[in-house]
């Protein structure tokens, strides 16, 4: 997974309340053997015509946002089911931070599994940074998780609150496995003591 | 006073977390086509390896078709998935039991069968039915496909302790009642959620005189129980099961295992959070009439009536369900007549499940209009029974005898019911559609789904007795 520090870039505007995980990613794209690939189908319903043209006014769509870095939307963002392929999608578009007034929490915990930050901010808030959203490469936001806040394109800083071990998770680039990794000296000594203790253990190998 | 649960969990804890989350070590870990693919990417993404291919194993079984494997897949979904796991084992070195390999079969048959599933082990695999090992008297549940990745990476897994609970069935069952009766009739008294959040602890003389493929077919069902894992204590009858085996020590490691592997038991002051006490005598051959595992009722009663229960909720409930099972209240289960018969899965495929079902088919015929098919468990399975001549006796009584894998047990392959048919399976779920979509599945042991073959309809196997 990678670090989050600090992101600065184009925020797309969403003004829409409960985009849900089908809405994110349709079911018929999970039969995918893949995490990555579903950037293209990410809001697919919302995006693309029956015959597979693209929708023109969807704002992913249309420039700048088509690189898009930051989401900003309204409550209740990712509710619906567990699928971790939502924050797949996501990222595979080139989302790493989503703002919004709430977010369901499922979706939440699989955004930080997945080195995506969700930022939740009252709703006058998310509507200010939707007007700046609004000005495209001249909107851009930063989002800084070290200083925990979001800086305007005029310079006003707005402060986040984020759970302090999952900052520190996101800080480091360490998802689950990042974390459990740094318990690898301990994981090699029980290997080893299983070893002296329980020598029959037998490796499998069809050699 | 620790349970045996608690005994093995001991035995794998690496290391703790602030808040309690233990991390787990992970002896032995499963991998099939279907929820491993994105696993696989994780690690190519971040480019991490697989800490322990040596306690790694893949096979693919859940899309294979059972038909003819001399033939191509054809093209699809489902050969994607298998090509690539073919890829993912090759890059990653993984070892992988093919498909046309006679070692391929259901990944909860063949754990137990090539010695790789060994008692006092913690076992997980990227299903549910993963349980089936904990007969062996390991810990094994089934995980999801980030935890496969986490498992490949790590060889172990973030979890907090389970409860504990025993399930105790003492006394002598009845000629013509199995494992399969016996787990219905427990999924049946403590319903699909009774477990939830548990370790179900098998015990009392009837569950100790089960041989090992009777005690896989009732751990393999506590998750239809809503258990994260069943168990069984090691005995002499799992010791003697696991000797020889291609994976398992032999000689002097052999005896130094069991050694240890007779610590294995809870101790007799041990607690439980629940406690479910069975007589085996009061168990009757069992099959189930509704949607969910738990709607099961002796083969000689008859269909329920939705006004006989209690709350409303319930009443519609039943009522969906007779819907779409296409049965009436007070018709008797014994005279359903069925279209399709499906002995196999991970529940009811191994060898013994053959031997039961050819003792009540030989000599007779599929009755008219029957689909009847069996699909051994592994390829190992399937040389077995060829050996012992049971293929003939299915095949001369008009059963199908097909190659190893999931096969009808879900609907992912070929093999699938069509709407509205009626099937007597020896598999674990009878959700709606499970079989294929508007299937009607019925949940029976072996000896009852030959039975129903022979007869064309539900049948008390006592009376082939
Ligand atoms: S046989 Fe059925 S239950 Fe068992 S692993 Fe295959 S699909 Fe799952």
């Amino acid at each position: 997974m990678d670090a989050f520090t600090s992101l600065t870039g184009i925020a797309a505007p969403l003004p829409e309340a409960n985009i849900d995980t089908d809405k994110i990613i349709p079911a018929r794209f999970l039969k995918t053997i893949k995490r990555s690939g579903l950037g293209v189908n990410a809001f697919d319903a919302m995006r693309y015509n029956e015959d597979g043209t693209e929708k023109p006014d969807f704002v992913l769509n249309r420039e700048p946002y088509r690189r898009a870095q930051i989401l900003v939307t309204y409550e209740n963002f990712g509710c619906g089911s567990s699928r971790e392929h939502a924050p797949w999608a996501l990222l595979d578009f080139g989302i790493r931070c989503v703002i919004a007034p709430s977010f369901a929490d499922i979706f939440h915990n699989n955004c930080f599994k997945n080195g995506i930050l969700p930022v939740q901010l009252p709703r006058e808030v998310c509507e200010r940074l939707m007007e700046d959203a609004r000005l495209g490469a001249n909107g851009r936001l930063t989002v800084d998780l070290e200083r925990q806040v979001v800086v305007r394109p005029d310079g006003q800083e707005i402060p986040f609150e984020v759970d302090a071990l999952r900052r520190r998770l996101l800080l480091e680039g360490l998802d689950d496995i990042g974390q459990t990794l740094q318990h690898g000296e301990a994981i090699e000594r029980f290997e080893q003591g299983r070893v002296a203790e329980r020598p029959w253990m037998p490796a499998i190998s069809l050699a | 006073m620790p349970t045996l649960f608690d005994k093995i969990w001991d035995a794998h804890v690496v290391d703790r977390l602030a808040d309690g989350t233990a991390i787990l070590y992970i002896d032995r870990h499963l991998v099939h086509e279907v929820t491993s693919p994105q696993a696989f990417e994780g690690l190519r993404m971040s480019g991490r390896r697989v800490r322990r291919p040596d306690a790694t194993l893949a096979v693919v079984d859940h899309n294979v078709p059972t038909s003819d494997r001399s033939l191509p897949m054809e093209p699809g979904d489902s050969l994607t998935q298998i090509e690539t796991l073919e890829r993912n084992v090759a890059e990653f070195g993984v070892p992988y039991f093919p498909l046309r390999s006679a070692r391929q079969g259901i990944v909860h048959i063949i754990g137990p069968e090539q010695g790789v599933s060994l008692p006092g082990m913690t076992i997980v695999c990227g299903d549910s039915h993963t349980s089936t090992h904990g007969a062996l008297g390991a810990l094994a549940f089934g995980i999801g496909t980030s935890e496969v990745e986490h498992v490949l990476a790590t060889q172990t897994l973030l979890q907090k302790p389970a409860k504990n609970m025993l399930v105790r069935v003492e006394g002598t069952l009845a000629p013509g009642i199995t494992a399969k009766d016996v787990m219905l009739a427990i999924i049946g008294t403590i319903g699909t959620a009774g477990g939830t959040g548990h370790v179900i602890e098998f015990a009392g003389s009837a569950i100790r005189g089960l041989d090992m493929a009777g005690r896989m077919t009732i751990c393999n069902m506590s998750i239809e129980a809503g258990a994260r894992a069943g168990l069984v204590a090691p005995d002499d009858t799992t010791f003697e099961y696991v000797r020889g085996r291609p994976f398992a020590p032999s000689g002097e490691a052999f005896d130094r295992a069991v050694e240890y592997w007779r610590t294995l038991f809870s101790d007799p002051d041990a607690r439980y959070d629940r406690v479910v006490e069975l007589r085996a005598e009061d168990i009757a051959p069992l099959v189930t009439w509704g949607t969910s595992p738990e709607d099961v009722l002796p083969i000689t009663a008859t269909v329920p009536d939705p006004a006989d229960a209690p709350e409303e909720s319930r009443r519609a409930q039943v009522q969906r369900m007779l819907d779409y099972m296409g049965l009436v209240p007070g018709q008797r289960l014994d005279e359903l007549p069925v279209d399709v018969v499906f002995i196999g899965s991970c529940t009811n495929g191994r060898i013994e499940d053959m031997r039961a079902a050819a003792r009540i088919v030989a000599g007779r015929q599929v009755a008219p209009g029957v689909r009847a098919m069996v699909v051994p468990g592994s390829g190992m399975v399937k040389q077995q029974a060829e050996r012992e001549g049971l293929d003939k006796v299915f095949l001369d009584a008009g059963f199908e005898w097909r190659e190893a894998g999931c096969s009808m047990c879900l609907g992912m392959n070929p093999d699938k019911l069509k709407p509205g048919q009626r099937c007597a399976s020896t598999s674990n779920r009878n959700f709606e559609g499970r079989q294929g979509p508007g299937g009607r599945t019925h949940l029976l042991s072996p000896a009852m789904a030959a039975a129903a073959a022979v007869t064309g309809h539900l049948t008390d196997v006592r009376s082939f007795n």
